[in-house]
């Protein structure tokens, strides 16, 4: 879905655990998330910490998609 | 070789009998004789004793592949101090199917077990599986079928081309069903390559088909598009394979190997509630997904930094699909039909989040 939505012209930030498999798949923007069953959150941490750690990430990918790539980058 | 071959087959923990994806987290562990799909390759071939099987979490080795390799090296290690005799002669990994966790996981160890104590490794894996690219020159991985109702014919590749292995008779990857490794093998043809050659230029010339014999690696590669110049004024959509459909799931999209995806309307809501939304994705634990959504599709921060600036306009709905076992064919269609959407829509950017 990611190389599809890229074709089409629009930049994809791919967010995700498994970044071999996001470099595989083909993603040029990749940025790794926490864990596979929540990437963006923690359970571990108070429900404001982990809303800060979402939004930070958020930021983060949003970063890549401001960031000129001419080849697979991982943030 | 005495037989029977005594071999260690790794497993995931459903396979190994350990539990679901609540125990996908799970350090590996030893369990003494075949489990599952162990004790079908001992009843297809008698020469195979599985003395031993690894199971593991496969979120676990996903998400820790080299503390996991480790541990499982470590625990392999009397094995190989033990007698001769005793000694395993070879590791077998899966079926994994098309499971792309465990995919990764059979193929790191395979990888680093083959390489630490000198035997064959094989895995057992679907073409189409993300680990094969990753691993397919480091180890050899047998054809195994999309799913688990290819289980019989899988685990019989894999012991065909296993015990081949260890009786050193020569193997093709063609006939002996596994994914090429790019090693060349020279072997006496009745005709030279260049009447092969001919024959096939002829064959091209008269528009019949013909099979090269030297097939030439496809990179789909897509060029990346460019930057965006000013994330604040720019027109943002959200896409995920993670599930997060709303309560009900009212497409009825399937918990692994999706046939479709939905499209869900966001306007005015600026976070996803347990009590309106859940996942719908059968491949990870949805525990901590059901309690918050925004952990997997963080819809709360995209709408609190858009009010913040950070973000120019937020597309009106996402979309949502189960990355579980789904099809590369399947995926590729859902690319393209959200993306037509999106180019109508003026969207500039997307994230993309996956589990």
């Amino acid at each position: 879905m990611v190389k599809e939505i890229e074709r089409a012209g629009i930049p994809v930030v791919h967010c995700c655990s498994i970044i071999p498999i996001s470099k595989t798949v083909g993603a040029n923007r990749i940025v790794p998330t926490i864990a596979i069953p929540h990437p963006f959150g923690d359970p571990a941490l108070r429900l404001e910490e982990e809303k800060t750690v979402r939004k930070e990430l958020v930021k983060k990918a949003l970063k890549a998609l401001a960031t000129p790539v001419n080849q697979q980058t991982i943030f | 070789m005495a037989l029977p071959y005594r071999i260690i087959h790794c497993l995931n923990q459903f396979f190994g009998g350990i539990g679901g994806e609540d125990k996908a987290s799970l350090k590996p562990c030893l369990l003494e004789g075949p489990r599952g799909p162990g004790n079908i390759l001992q009843k297809f071939f008698p020469d195979i004793e599985v003395t031993a099987t690894i199971a593991f979490g496969d979120n676990y080795v996903a998400e820790n592949t080299d503390r996991a390799v480790r541990e499982v090296l470590d625990m392999l290690r009397p094995f190989f101090e033990s007698a001769k005799a005793e000694k395993p002669v070879m590791l077998l990994a899966g079926p994994a199917f098309n499971a792309g966790r465990y995919g990764l996981a059979c193929g790191a160890l395979c990888k680093a077990v083959a390489a630490r104590y000198e035997i064959p490794a094989v895995a057992s894996m679907f073409p189409q599986n993300p680990a094969v690219n990753e691993y397919r020159k480091d180890i050899y991985i047998a054809k195994a079928g999309e799913d688990v109702m290819a289980m019989e014919e899988s685990v019989r590749k894999l012991g065909v081309l296993g015990l081949k292995l260890l009786e050193g008779e020569a193997i093709w990857p063609e006939k002996d069903e596994y994914i090429p490794r790019g090693f060349r093998q020279n072997y006496f043809h009745t005709q030279s390559g260049a009447t092969r050659a001919i024959d096939m230029l002829l064959k091209k010339l008269k528009g019949e088909s013909f099979t090269t014999e030297y097939p030439m690696p496809t990179f789909d590669r897509v060029k990346p598009a460019p930057a965006i110049k000013d994330m604040s004024t720019a027109r943002l959509a959200l896409v995920t394979s993670g599930g997060i459909v709303p309560k009900g799931n009212p497409d009825r999209i399937s918990a692994a190997n999706a046939q479709c995806f939905g499209t869900y309307s966001i306007e005015g809501i600026s976070a996803f509630t347990p009590e309106s939304y859940q996942t719908a994705h059968g491949g990870y634990d949805p525990t901590f997904a059901n309690e918050n959504p925004n952990r997997v599709l963080p819809l709360d921060a995209v709408c609190e930094l858009a009010a913040e600036g950070f973000i120019g306009t937020l597309h009106e709905y996402y979309y949502a699909t189960v990355g579980n076992a789904t099809s590369v064919a399947n995926a590729r269609k859902f690319g393209e039909s959200i993306a037509k959407i999106l180019v109508a829509d003026g969207v500039q950017a997307v994230i993309l989040t996956s589990t």
